[in-house]
């Protein structure tokens, strides 16, 4: 197998874009990686999508997208894993040139969540969960996630105004990012006084509906220089599975497939826990960001939140999450998120995440697909 | 639209047929035709009391499309008494007196009427035990 590099990096502001499509924002986002390494075709992508048939009525987004790129011809398929697509596509592109069947690849992301309206898309995201014994039962996905924390809480003696660090972090670190969704910070009195969705899930536990667009450019190692000033290597790339529905789950307050994909990321990179820079995690939900802090050794089990308490996960802590605003500021769309968290993670290593600059040498990503049913674990390094 | 679905589920919505391993003895709910502990496709049907009680909760404010005529509800997970967490609405209960550890049992009722087409969908839900 060979080693892969990162080359190129693009990505469209997260927002409502009323005004764009589906494939306005998938070829605007990789055009730009494209011109980011220099170049104006590649031998095949991998486009990461969740909902695009049922939101957008558009399926066969690989061909479609190669097609609207000038690309007609090469290799290009759609990869679907719930929210974890975009990582999954990301996955998919580095297995690709790792095995030597393609050289220059784009893994892309795209979704476009306002089209309908917002029970409408709630509906359509309960996909992600059991569809014949949870979405069926009235079940949102943020009702799922509403059912983990309010057990969580309950197990760890917390209460709802504890996962406040979490929002709040976000949205500072949102402040810094030009292509964030909400580029204002928040408080914790807002926190506390957010409206309910799904209790004890409020508007500021979750991250929101939106459309985006991102890219990344892959290619062998060895070659990474002709693309790229400052090549980013893919030191590990794992996923792993779990049960789709959440009563299935052998523990519903652990995250058995964040665990194992890191497990084996670690083991790829020869790493662990402390090694790791930055972490851009998965915080569809506050209690999403604490499980997966917990699934991956940098907190013990139910002392997720009290990392975040403790400031540790600031620009500043020990392990800084979110640095760009994670789903919570920057947005979630949700097949492109685990491309976006690529995306960022290169902008940290490479030095240009501006006013968000961290010193870091090695990040880690981390993207989830439902309840954490797929979950993806990428570990990324400089090469200097 | 999916008339087929719902008729195909009723053993499950009307009486909580799940299966129980014949290998390991473990018991699942909803069925399945490999058992997730043991591996053994040696599997039979097996009939849940419907006796549990509530493991998690949650009050629902917006809901997914074909469910808004009926917030506030509580979804939930149900701890049954034979084993399995089960995901399923509570119903005859004040959003109040929601708490981990209630004694529920389960009730038919209706989960929703599909516009498109008009058909109602009945199925189980759980309501407090006296
Ligand atoms: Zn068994």
């Amino acid at each position: 197998m060979r080693e892969v590099a990162i080359v190129g990096i693009g990505q469209t502001p997260v927002g409502e874009h009323w005004d764009r499509s589906l494939r306005d924002l998938s070829v605007q986002a990789i055009l730009d990686a494209l011109d980011d390494a220099h170049i104006a075709r590649a031998d095949a992508l991998y486009i990461g999508n969740m909902l695009s048939g049922e939101l957008a009525s558009q399926e066969h987004l690989g061909a479609l997208v190669a097609d609207h790129l000038g690309l007609a011809g090469m290799e290009a398929i759609k990869i679907e894993a719930a929210c974890g697509s975009g990582g999954a596509a990301v996955r998919s592109g580095a297995l690709a040139v790792a095995s030597g069947q393609q050289d220059v690849v784009i893994a892309a992301g795209v979704e476009k969540m306002t089209e309908m309206s917002s029970n409408c898309t709630t509906r359509y995201l309960a996909s992600a969960a059991d569809g014949d014994y949870e979405a069926a039962q009235g079940f949102s996905f943020v009702a799922i996630n509403a059912l983990i924390m309010q057990r969580y809480m309950y197990e760890h003696g917390l209460h709802k105004e504890d996962f406040a660090p979490f929002a709040v972090n976000a949205h500072a670190n949102a402040v810094g990012n030009p292509h964030a969704m909400f580029r204002r910070p928040i408080t914790e009195a807002q926190f506390r006084a957010a409206k309910p969705i799904c209790a004890p899930i409020t508007l500021l536990d979750s991250s929101p509906m939106a459309d985006g667009a991102a890219a990344v450019i892959l290619c062998p190692l060895d070659r990474a220089r002709e693309f790229s000033e400052r090549p980013i290597r893919i030191a590990a790339s794992a996923l792993a599975t779990d049960t789709v529905a959440l009563h299935d789950r052998r523990d519903v307050l652990f995250l058995q497939a964040g665990y194992e994909s890191a497990r084996r990321a670690y083991r790829q990179a020869g790493v662990g826990p402390d090694d790791i820079d930055l972490f851009e995690l998965h915080d569809a939900f506050t209690i999403m960001a604490a499980l997966s802090l917990e699934a991956t050794g940098f907190a013990e089990r139910g002392q997720g939140v009290r990392l975040a308490q403790e400031g540790e996960i600031t620009r500043r802590g020990r392990i800084p999450i979110c640095t760009m605003g994670g789903l919570k500021g920057r947005g979630h769309p949700v097949g492109a998120t685990g491309v976006y968290q690529i995306v960022e993670a290169v902008q940290q290593l490479r030095g240009q995440a501006g006013d968000n600059q961290i010193e870091a040498r090695r990040a880690m990503t981390q993207n989830i697909g439902g309840s954490g049913a797929t979950i993806v674990t990428h570990i990324l390094e400089t090469m200097d | 639209m999916d008339i087929a679905r719902h008729w195909r589920l009723r053993d499950q919505r009307y009486n909580l047929q799940g299966t129980v391993c014949a290998g390991c003895g473990h018991k699942m709910f909803p069925p399945r035709v490999v058992c997730p502990e043991c591996r053994s496709r040696k599997i039979e049907t097996f009939e849940f009391s419907g006796q549990g009680e509530v493991y998690s909760h949650t009050v629902v404010y917006q809901a997914p499309e074909g469910f808004d005529a009926y917030v506030p509800y509580v979804a939930a997970l149900v701890r049954l008494e034979e084993g399995p967490l089960i995901s399923a609405q509570l119903t005859d209960v004040n959003v109040d007196e929601v708490a981990i550890g209630l004694p529920v049992e389960m009730v038919t009722r209706k989960l929703t009427e599909q516009e498109e087409n008009g058909l109602i969908v009945y199925g189980y839900k759980f309501r407090p035990r006296f």
